[in-house]
């Protein structure tokens, strides 16, 4: 079972208490009509599936309900960092550093 | 290589089985082929039987990072249908189960194919509709699959807890009687035999590292760790691990990598005699002839290159299973495993071309390519040889999600594997 800890309550709290969301930093275009199919397929269906280092959401659904940012190597599923959304993309080779 | 018959067996028992040759050489990479194909598993290996024995493309090397059939072949739950409810998908999954059933006689080799049928069960008035849908869906595909009532499921699934004070009480159920299952390990060794037999390579233990291209775009070959190997086409065939792969050719897949448990009990005398599933309380079981009960359901909710998945998951499988079949309530479990399978967002596979001349990908299969097997190893082996779709895997293309010509399969379908 993961650990995963809520940047809002503070607490390191059981995977049960959360759902996962999907790939994180996934930007709407702010002019949808602009776009064309090609634009739409990447924001719509094409995710990174990183092997390794992962920038993803989680929500809080039995807690706080809110959504986050996380971290998580997708080998060993262990959580770099967890951060608020709207928080800017944590620098990945400083969390590595931390890591070793 | 020997062909197996009773005069073999017989002449083998009489000198004590010492004299039995090996079924597939360990080979070693040339430095070119015809053909690569990257995962060795039932797919792959599959793919490398058909483009020997039905285009005479023999010059094929099948490479796999592991052990053959050490992937998602030798994890899933081994179960075999085809009642899909688009047309795309039933003459898929048909096309697998006609190849099925004269499988061991194809391959000279004993898949143990088991035509035991498979129940889903309805335990609310959606299912029930929903259900009846399909069925009717399913016929006009010719696709067997019909209703039964709760007294015929109990008849049909003895083991079954039909009681009306159930808390997902037992409304009916839909059986495809073709539905079955098969020796999972038994269908990589049938083909890897089959295929080497013919004079393809299969190259254990060596990870492809990269996908090669030539200045104007065409495939090259491959890195791998024994060094680079040339190709005319390279097919990649590498269930979760695909996108990774791809990537190194430039090719962005639709595809998220989720760890998918199963589980098996300790083994008991013969009790469960078909499979079933059960979409609401999302379970599915069945026996396999070594007496074990094998469990399933879905995937885990974070995407994982892990093998392993949580704990969590695995207490609501044995729940569900314990909820529908109270008599297993006291069945110790023997172990778990998690395999990675890759998922589309439209839960159909992308099996076909790819913008890069002569690189092929047969992938997205989620949690249900092993029923798959031979249908899609078929009809991939005809798009590698032929330069262009078999009429089954046409609409399975990757620009659908450009297109918007999706398989929706995902929101209409009994999407439990």
């Amino acid at each position: 079972m993961l650990l995963i800890h809520c940047p809002y309550c503070d607490e390191t709290l059981p995977e049960a208490e959360f759902t996962y969301a999907g790939q994180a930093h996934v930007v709407r275009a702010q002019d949808p009509s602009s776009q064309d199919d090609g634009q739409w397929e990447d924001f719509l269906f094409m995710r990174e599936n990183a092997r390794g280092p992962h920038y993803e959401r989680w929500r809080h659904f039995h807690g706080c309900g809110r959504f986050f940012n996380a971290v998580r190597d997708t080998v060993s599923d262990k959580f770099l960092t967890t951060y608020k959304a709207g928080d800017a993309r944590p620098d990945l080779s400083s969390l590595l550093e931390g890591q070793e | 290589m020997t062909r197996f018959n009773a005069f073999t067996l017989l002449k083998n028992a009489v000198t004590g089985h010492k004299n039995w040759t090996e079924q597939w050489p360990d080979s070693q990479p040339k430095s070119e082929y015809d053909v690569i194909i990257v995962g060795a598993g039932g797919h792959g290996l599959g793919a490398a039987y058909y483009l020997a024995s039905q285009h005479g493309i023999t010059n094929v090397a099948v490479i796999d990072k592991g052990w053959l059939g050490g992937g998602n072949t030798g994890r899933n739950t081994t179960i075999i249908r085809s009642n899909y409810l688009y047309d795309e998908s039933a003459r898929l999954f048909d096309h697998a189960v006609d190849l099925w059933e004269g499988l061991s006689q194809e391959l000279n080799y004993n898949v143990m194919y088991s035509r035991r049928g498979c129940l889903m069960l309805a335990h609310n008035v959606h299912d029930v509709q929903s259900f009846k849908r399909h069925i009717h869906a399913n016929r006009l595909n010719g696709v067997d699959n019909r209703w039964l009532t709760t007294e015929e499921c109990k008849d049909y699934c003895p083991p079954l807890n039909v009681s009306p004070n159930a808390r997902y009480p037992v409304m009916g159920g839909a059986l495809q009687e073709r539905a079955g299952t098969a020796r999972h390990d038994a269908v990589a060794w049938g083909y890897a035999r089959g295929a080497a037999m013919r004079g393809v390579d299969i190259i254990q233990n060596c990870a492809v590292t990269a996908i090669r291209r030539n200045p104007d775009g065409s495939v090259a070959g491959v890195e791998t760790e024994k060094g680079f190997i040339k190709a005319k086409k390279v097919a990649v065939s590498a269930a979760g691990h695909t996108s990774v792969v791809m990537q190194t050719a430039g090719v962005r897949l639709p595809l998220e990598s989720y760890p998918l448990q199963a589980l098996v009990s300790e083994p008991v005398k013969p009790i469960f005699p078909c499979v079933v599933m059960s979409n609401a309380v999302h379970a599915y079981i069945s026996q396999s002839d070594k007496g074990e009960l094998v469990i399933g359901s879905g995937t885990d909710q974070y995407t994982s290159y892990s093998q392993r998945g949580g704990l969590p998951l695995i207490e609501h499988t044995v729940a569900a299973i314990t909820e529908v079949f109270p008599i297993f309530n006291r069945m110790r479990m023997l172990r778990k495993w998690g395999g990675i399978v890759d998922v589309t967002p439209d839960r159909s596979a992308i099996l076909g071309k790819t913008p890069v001349e002569g690189l092929y990908v047969n992938c997205g299969w989620g949690t249900g390519g092993f029923k798959a097997t031979p249908g899609a190893a078929h009809v991939f082996a005809w798009t590698i040889a032929k330069n262009e779709p078999h009429p089954i895997n046409a609409p399975f293309t990757l620009d659908r999600f450009r297109t918007g010509r999706l398989i929706d399969e995902a929101a209409a379908a009994a999407v439990a594997h």
